[in-house]
């Protein structure tokens, strides 16, 4: 039922994107789909901020379309295929579950440039891009491990694909350096937007003893749920969120795609683009981390900020051995940092954190 | 796993409140099925009560005007239904998607100045002696007051439907329309009440989300509830009592299963989530497997002359 509702709104932004277009030819088009809706104040909010950034930098020169809350499915394939037949010269498909649909449709459409958000899967015409957030996520577990005083952490992710994961291990490694008392209870909610959902998990967790909420889902309402209990502490995931400053949000991840959406639509405008892969991080600014406030203590604060200059100067990386797999097994040796390529595929836990990753 | 982590007061509290949007939408969609009426609008109703409720009460500082607004913009939304459908003769089950498209942009629009911020709490109740008992204290006695008007409504829509007069002639309108019209009731009146009650029970369902159980507002946050509410209808067999079980079954099992989880206990996740749509439905089926009792009329549309 709930796939029929998306449909039909996908339908008819897709057919107010069409009655718009006609009128454009000379124009670049850029199209962007999203998965949730751009008011979910997390991670579809800070794609659309980097639209709008697109439509500031060229003005008349660009035509930006959107359609958001497009199910990750086969639906998701005709709202792109129906957008490239609309004449868009490039199109941002940002989620992960648009990976094969992004594939499949950029197939048909040699001439079309499709850029793909965090997947991995690239062809002549189809970049991907994403961002390192498991940074972001090493300075959110070292914060988390020196402020929770149950021992319990609460994750809620998402689904279980290699960019949760990373971003599960580099926040349970960071808190377990500083708390090796540290627990972490994760929850996969199975969608990337549903309020009511993120909340009842978020509840679940408090009730369960955490007093730390770690998200990763698109909409501020595990905040709301934190806020609502009290002495519970969050962090904004993919936008500030400082909306829930300075508690229960004590810091944030937040995701900047205006410069990247920007020098693309550029290179797709000069006739320079080219099918990159793109993974960028806290030192290029893809990746922010939000004020940490006055909530946290100062000297972690302090040396929170210095794991954040160390990772931006390229001194350290989250993933530095001696690290084991959950299973016991050997990952990294003493001072070996992980390659991109076992990051981008990662479907293990580390060592200490229990339960399974559903396959 | 530690199952003794979870509190069962804690977790019967929440599962109550996580069904109480369900059980609001669903039992005013029960009335205007009965009346023979099919409107595929709650989702779209529900997320209008949800920003009309949350604005409300932000700008008056109680959450009890807020959910009155609610319930003042769900029934306001339904009678753009009614006026398409009754006197228009428009087809119901476009008119009904088209009011949930219209109601997430409607309330996308409105909510926009509203992200972010907090609401009025609603407090729980609080009965000395009553409240603190163990376990019952808080599963009984600790709610907010909508949780219990919920009930109260459903209890009050099966007296309704079941034991009364005028609910007799509704459900004669939502069987056979003509008959009914041709023993003289007032078929488009009687509907359109319907409609606007189930209107203002899908706005405070959507209330009840931004207000007590998120509580915020973002964006297309009832995120398909109104569409589960709409299948509940169906599954229940168009009665309230079965509403009620499926309600407190799909919410209930949504909790139980994000408390299953957090527990860390060795079920394969995605069993554990899709439990909630399995179970409701099989155990609707289930108890309605005897014989169908779709009103006669539903869907279909209704003037004097035919």
């Amino acid at each position: 039922m709930k796939l029929t509702r998306r449909m039909l709104m996908a339908a008819s932004a897709a057919a107010i994107g069409l009655a718009t277009g006609a009128t454009a030819q000379d124009k670049t088009k850029v199209g962007f789909v999203y998965v949730g809706p751009v008011g979910d104040g997390g991670w579809t909010y800070e794609h659309d901020q980097g639209r709008l950034a697109v439509e500031e930098e060229f003005g008349d020169a660009v035509e930006t379309v959107y359609v958001e809350s497009v199910p990750e499915g086969p639906d998701a394939e005709r709202v792109m295929t129906q957008m490239a037949l609309q004449g868009a010269d490039l199109i941002f498909t940002t989620s992960f579950g648009y990976m094969d649909q992004t594939i499949n449709v950029a197939a048909k459409f040699p001439d079309v440039k499709f850029e793909h958000a965090t997947g991995y899967k690239r062809a002549d015409n189809v970049s991907t891009y994403s961002a390192r957030f498991y940074e972001g996520r090493a300075i959110q577990g070292h914060i988390a491990g020196n402020m929770t005083e149950s021992n319990i952490i609460g994750y809620i992710g998402s689904y279980p694909i290699p960019e949760v994961i990373r971003g599960i291990n580099s926040a349970y490694i960071h808190a377990k350096k500083v708390n090796p008392d540290v627990e972490f209870k994760i929850i996969w909610a199975y969608t990337w937007f549903d309020p009511a959902k993120e909340a009842d998990a978020a509840k679940a967790l408090i009730e369960q003893g955490a007093d730390v909420i770690l998200q990763h889902t698109d909409s501020t309402a595990p905040q709301a749920a934190a806020q609502e209990a009290g002495n519970v502490i969050t962090f904004g995931q993919a936008s500030d969120m400082s909306e829930y400053a300075p508690m229960p949000r004590v810091s944030s991840i937040i995701d900047n795609w205006a410069p990247y959406y920007v020098a693309r639509t550029k290179a797709v405008i000069d006739g320079t683009w080219e099918s990159v892969d793109t993974w960028d991080g806290i030192s290029t600014g893809m990746v922010g981390i939000g004020e940490i406030t006055d909530a946290v203590p100062a000297e972690v604060k302090a040396e929170a900020l210095a794991m954040k200059e160390a990772i931006a100067a390229g001194e350290y990386h989250p993933f530095t051995g001696p690290l084991k797999k959950q299973d016991g097994s050997d990952w990294l040796a003493e001072g070996e940092v992980a390659d991109d390529g076992t990051l981008l595929g990662m479907n293990f836990f580390v060592e200490g954190l229990t339960g399974e990753i559903p396959q | 796993m530690d199952l003794t982590a979870i509190s069962p007061a804690l977790l019967v509290a929440s599962l109550m409140v996580a069904a109480t949007p369900l059980l609001l939408a669903a039992i005013g969609e029960l009335v205007v099925e009965r009346a023979g009426v099919l409107n595929l609008g709650v989702e779209g109703m529900m997320i209008t009560g949800a920003i009309c409720g949350f604005a409300i009460s932000v700008e008056t500082g109680s959450p009890y005007i807020g959910l009155i607004a609610a319930a003042l913009g769900g029934a306001a939304l339904s009678l753009l239904f009614a006026l398409l459908t009754q006197f228009a003769l428009a087809n119901q089950v476009a008119s009904g998607l088209a009011l949930t498209l219209f109601g997430l942009g409607f309330s996308a629009l409105i909510g926009q100045g509203y992200v972010g911020l907090k609401p009025p709490s609603m407090g729980r109740l609080s009965i000395p002696g009553l409240s603190d008992l163990p376990f019952f204290g808080r599963v009984l006695f600790g709610h907010d007051p909508v949780l219990y008007f919920g009930l109260a409504l459903t209890l009050a829509t099966w007296i309704f439907l079941r034991f009364t007069r005028a609910g007799l002639v509704l459900r004669a309108v939502g069987e056979n329309h003509d008959a009914a019209h041709a023993l003289g009731y007032k078929v488009v009146r009687i509907r359109i009440l319907a409609i606007l009650f189930g209107g203002a029970c899908a706005g405070l369902g959507g209330a009840y989300i931004s207000l007590v159980r998120v509580p915020q507002w973002t964006e297309g946050m009832t995120a398909g509830i109104g569409w589960i509410a709409l299948a509940l209808v169906v599954f229940a067999s168009w009665k309230p009592g079965g509403l009620l079980l499926g309600a407190y079954l799909f919410g209930g099992l949504t909790v139980l299963q994000l408390n299953l989880q957090a527990a860390g206990v060795a079920i394969p996740v995605e069993y554990l989530a899709m439990s909630p749509y399995l179970i409701t439905i099989v155990v609707l089926v289930f108890l309605s497997s005897r014989r169908s009792l779709t009103p006669g009329s539903l869907g279909r549309i209704f003037h004097a002359s035919n």
